[in-house]
């Protein structure tokens, strides 16, 4: 047991990259080959992930809890950074989600990309390094590290297997990127010339800048400027659309349910625990940005008519709810709420923001994959140019409806609880704006149901145009949905292990943060 | 004031002396065939010896006959520009081969190059600090015209030299007033009569035309806006290796002795020095990144991004503090990572540079179309030089990155921080945009072509180097705040 839990973070995070060196010594003639080595080297992570969801929800939730699996080894000593990695109930569950949806991912892409192949597994093996590593990273500059890695990888994905725009779409992505992560380095280095170390568990007892307000918000604002450019809150959001839009079927899936998760769960990591003080005088204004993102998101998505666009706008109406979430509990956390009827209103927000972090996460990846399903039969994206698939598609219409529904909230399905969650909290805490966040509730199920599904699946069927050349799921594309299809269906029933992880860690965060219950 | 010679200290130097005149024997009686690569054999085994005759006085701190330090600063530049200079070597073995007949010159040259900065990094005396880098700028004016048949490089020669000539008069002059006020030359007394007002009397403002008129010199060294417009002719004329050594052991050169200058010569002018560099940085880094944007010669992009870098460089000189304890991020820790990170890197994308010249004849940004088919493994190497001069991590460029950040950080330069964060997100968008040309776009039609060994080697060592100074970043920060606390007086 020993041996497994000090060892277990550190094999989970390098074996992408140990894989992708693999890929990267087999002949680029063997494309069987590579595509079989990667995704069978991407097993073990996810088996490993699995088991450590179970371990920890089985040995320390509930009990201890806290961050566990940790390792520390010295690295640049002469900063005070180290190799220190570890995982608490936020995490666990998010290293699980990544190890899933990369796993699907390479297994679709298997069948999709034939051109470039070795690269193509290669970076998308990195790219999991970089995203592993995010979510298990306790050093600022650790952190950094594997948040830049991941970067390159997109880059690549988006730039070499991406649709016409793709070279433009890929360098925003990297230079807006870029400017966020800059500004959180800067951040981080001042937070390191306060406390003399970079280490994140260290930094939260120590609390820099708590009689500083000025300050605080400064160092506040660096790092806030990186993650809400990832997530991407309004109005940092443009690069997403393009991006989504752009990238090759997995590539969005990973970016809509990984790398935007990134950025929330920095301002869970770092922002909340480290500058409770800032995250709290600020709260206010996540939650407005992300109603802003909400109903923004939501309406602009009403107004499309590209099909992957559209998802793509979804996410920043869905990350949206994050926002509000985090902005509410973050309200709380000031004490300046005299109608607060329960206290456990700011943990359920949390809760909820963390909730949509992993469904948003199952259930975005689901849609870019249908439309991605679509997109190789059709080539083209245009949801107008369809009608009628109901009859011609049944089984592809029947996932994407389940899919459809989770996203707008439908009780029974995933994407319900993390909503509920969010309000529930919210609406203690910021009545006003929550009440205006729902709002982009009802547009959801508008463009799910209005723009997609009558555009899409109802109404006439093009039989000139289409005729013949739309065809059902087949085998590979019904095994990479049902994972997803059935975690949809498990969290809208019975979200209860999902939840006791992440209240856990919401309740620890906000005690810690100073919040009395 | 004269100490006792000790030779020992002097060994890298007489080492290196030594070598240049062997090889010129060499090139005299070896065959031509043998010279081909007894030549650069030669060379870089005196490389390398120099570079463990002075990695083994690592620690050594005094002055050799009153001239010339040997302190861990001086032998931390000798390091890298040993290194370098191998690097550079390993690159021009066939590209020189295939361009000139002087080759017994041209290493020749290289080597009492390399001498040049050998002295210049570890004068502490005005004219010592004169000898060295008038010495250095003659033997690159040669180095730069190398290709007699060549226009550009014959252009470049001129345009360098003559530019080079006036910032030497000018700086000169600076020293010439710097001595008129205090009487002496040697850098800590200056510094002690500056301190004690034991200077001309009712002329002490002489002091501030000599600081500027000494930091346009270094300026010119380092290719700092505006002292910059030679660079990039210079740097696109010259033979692609010498611009690596340009680009690199050259601009080391002039920060070495700028900081030697004016942190020995001159810490109570401090505010002013500094203020005056703090414009140069902004300066310099906008207008480079802004130029190098524009640019369709990879080679010519690189000239400007390396003068952008340059700026980068000279925060660590802007911020530099004296923490207590002998903390890293002083600010001349940073210059000194800087300077080993963009050494790997940037000789680095130029070898790159001078092998695609090598296979298809130019290097413009069009010529790096679809390199990732042409020449995989060059436009690969590639991809980690540019990434590393984004500051991408683990790469060397981050740690270079942060070595600079962080003082500007500590000292509160918030406009610095601001401007500089921008400009890195600018310079990150042009070398994307030849990342975007290798890996991007394809030509199916265009052919492969291959890359020299000796060249092959040289990269391979520069990815390790690249990788090396990113993840190893302790043993890097560990020699480099040593050498910066010396200087410092930690």
């Amino acid at each position: 047991m020993a041996f497994f839990e000090r060892w277990v973070l550190t094999i989970i995070l390098f074996w992408p990259l140990l894989a992708s060196l693999w890929v990267l010594l087999i002949p680029k003639e063997q494309e069987d080959r590579i595509r079989r080595v990667s995704i069978w080297m991407s097993v073990v992570p996810l088996v490993l992930a699995a088991v450590l969801f179970v371990d920890y929800g089985t040995r320390f939730l509930g009990g201890t809890g806290g961050i566990q699996y940790e390792v520390q080894v010295t690295w640049i000593p002469q900063l005070g950074a180290s190799y220190h990695i570890g995982a608490d109930a936020l995490s666990v569950p998010l290293i699980f989600l990544t190890a899933l949806l990369t796993t699907l991912s390479l297994y679709y892409s298997a069948r999709v990309i034939k051109h470039r192949v070795k690269e193509y597994f290669f970076l998308f093996l990195l790219l999991e390094t970089g995203m592993f590593g995010v979510f298990m990273a306790l050093d600022l500059v650790l952190f950094y590290v594997f948040w830049e890695v991941g970067l390159v990888p997109m880059f690549f994905l988006i730039g070499i297997w991406g649709h016409e725009n793709r070279m433009y779409a890929s360098l925003k992505f990297f230079l807006y990127t870029l400017v966020g992560s800059v500004a959180m380095l800067l951040a981080f280095l001042a937070l390191y010339f306060k406390t003399g170390t970079f280490d994140i568990v260290k930094l939260t007892e120590m609390r820099p800048f708590a009689d500083d307000i000025v300050r605080a918000s400064l160092v506040f604002f660096g790092i806030f400027l990186g993650l809400a450019i990832k997530v991407p809150s309004w109005p940092f959001h443009t690069w997403l659309p393009d991006a989504h839009t752009e990238a090759p079927t997995a590539g969005s899936v990973i970016l809509a349910g990984i790398l935007l998760k990134l950025g929330a769960y920095g301002f869970l990591r770092i922002l909340l625990p480290i500058l409770p003080s800032a995250f709290a005088y600020w709260g206010f204004l996540m939650v407005i940005l992300g109603v802003i993102s909400i109903v923004y998101g939501a309406f602009v998505c009403m107004a499309q008519t590209d099909l992957k666009r559209l998802i793509a706008y979804s996410s920043v109406s869905h990350m949206g709810y994050v926002m509000l979430g985090l902005g509410a509990a973050g309200v709380a956390l000031t004490g300046s709420v005299p109608w607060l009827a329960s206290k456990d209103s700011a943990a359920l927000a949390m809760d909820g923001a963390m909730l949509q972090m992993f469904n948003h996460g199952i259930i975005t990846g689901a849609l870019f994959f249908l439309v991605g399903i679509l997109y190789e039969r059709a080539h083209t994206r245009d949801l107008t140019a369809f009608g009628g698939l109901s009859a011609k598609l049944p089984y592809y219409y029947g996932i994407f409806m389940v899919a459809g529904f989770a996203s707008l909230g439908l009780p029974g399905l995933a994407g319900f609880w993390s909503e509920f969650f969010v309000f529930r909290g919210a609406f203690d805490i910021v009545r006003i704006w929550a009440a205006i966040g729902a709002i982009g509730v009802v547009v959801t199920a508008g463009y799910i149901l209005w723009r997609i599904v009558a555009n899409v699946f109802l109404g006439e069927f093009n039989e000139e145009r289409w005729g013949n050349k739309l065809w059902d799921m087949v085998g590979y594309e019904k095994a990479t949905l049902w994972p997803l299809i059935l975690i949809m269906f498990f969290l809208g029933l019975y979200p209860t292990p999902l939840v006791n992880f992440f209240n856990s860690a919401a309740v620890e965060l906000l005690t810690k943060a100073g919040f009395m219950f | 004031m004269l100490n006792t010679l000790n030779v020992v200290r002097l060994l890298p130097e007489l080492i290196l002396l030594v070598t240049a005149l062997v090889v010129i024997f060499v090139d005299l009686y070896a065959r031509r065939r043998t010279a081909l690569w007894l030549l650069p054999g030669v060379s870089i085994a005196g490389l390398v010896l120099a570079f463990v005759a002075a990695f083994a006085q690592w620690g050594a701190q005094e002055v050799v006959a009153g001239t010339l330090a040997a302190d861990s600063f001086a032998f931390y530049f000798k390091l890298v520009a040993a290194v370098t200079v191998v690097l550079v070597i390993l690159a021009s073995v066939r590209y020189m081969r295939e361009r000139t007949r002087f080759l017994g010159e041209f290493y020749a040259f290289l080597l009492v190059a390399t001498l040049a900065v050998f002295v210049a990094v570890s004068a502490t005396d005005l004219i010592t600090v004169y000898l060295g880098l008038e010495t250095l700028s003659i033997v690159s004016y040669v180095l730069t015209g190398f290709l007699r048949d060549d226009k550009r490089s014959n252009e470049a020669a001129i345009k360098y030299f003559l530019y080079g000539a006036v910032a030497s008069a000018i700086m000169l002059y600076g020293f010439s007033l710097l001595y008129g006020l205090t009487g002496t030359t040697d850098l800590a007394e200056i510094a002690r009569r500056l301190q004690a007002g034991d200077v001309l009397a009712n002329l002490e403002w002489v002091a501030w035309p000599a600081v500027i008129l000494a930091a346009v010199g270094f300026a010119f060294k380092a290719s700092l806006v505006p002292f910059h417009q030679w660079a990039p002719d210079a740097y696109e004329g010259a033979p692609t290796p010498v611009t690596m050594f340009l680009s690199t052991v050259s601009k080391a050169t002039g920060f070495a002795v700028m900081a030697r200058v004016f942190l020995t010569a001159m810490p109570s002018l401090g505010e002013y020095w500094m203020a005056l560099l703090y414009g140069l940085a902004i300066l310099t880094m906008t207008v480079g990144n802004l130029i190098a944007l524009r640019q369709t010669s990879v080679k010519r992009m690189l000239a400007y991004s390396s003068i952008a870098h340059a700026g980068f460089i000279l925060m660590g000189l802007v911020a530099v503090t004296a923490p207590a304890g002998g903390h890293p991020f002083n600010g001349l820790d940073g210059v000194l990572m800087y300077v080993v990170a963009y050494a790997f890197t940037n000789a680095g994308a130029f070898a790159v540079v001078a092998a695609v010249e090598d296979g298809t004849g130019d290097a413009t940004l069009d010529n790096f179309a679809g390199l990732i088919a042409r020449a995989p493994f060059l436009a690969a190497a590639m991809l980690i030089f540019l990434l590393s001069l984004a500051g991408v991590p683990p790469l060397a460029g981050f740690a270079a990155k942060l070595f600079v950040f962080a003082p500007v950080v500590r000292q509160e330069y918030y406009a610095l921080a601001v401007v500089a964060l921008v400009n890195a997100v600018v310079a990150a968008g042009y070398y994307l945009k030849v990342v975007k040309q290798m890996f991007f776009v394809e030509v199916p039609e265009r052919p492969a072509f291959a890359v020299a060994r000796g060249m092959r080697w040289a990269l391979w060592l520069m990815i390790i180097g690249v990788f090396g100074v990113g993840i190893f970043m302790n043993w890097f920060a560990f020699m480099s705040v040593r050498s910066a606390a010396g200087m410092l007086g930690l």
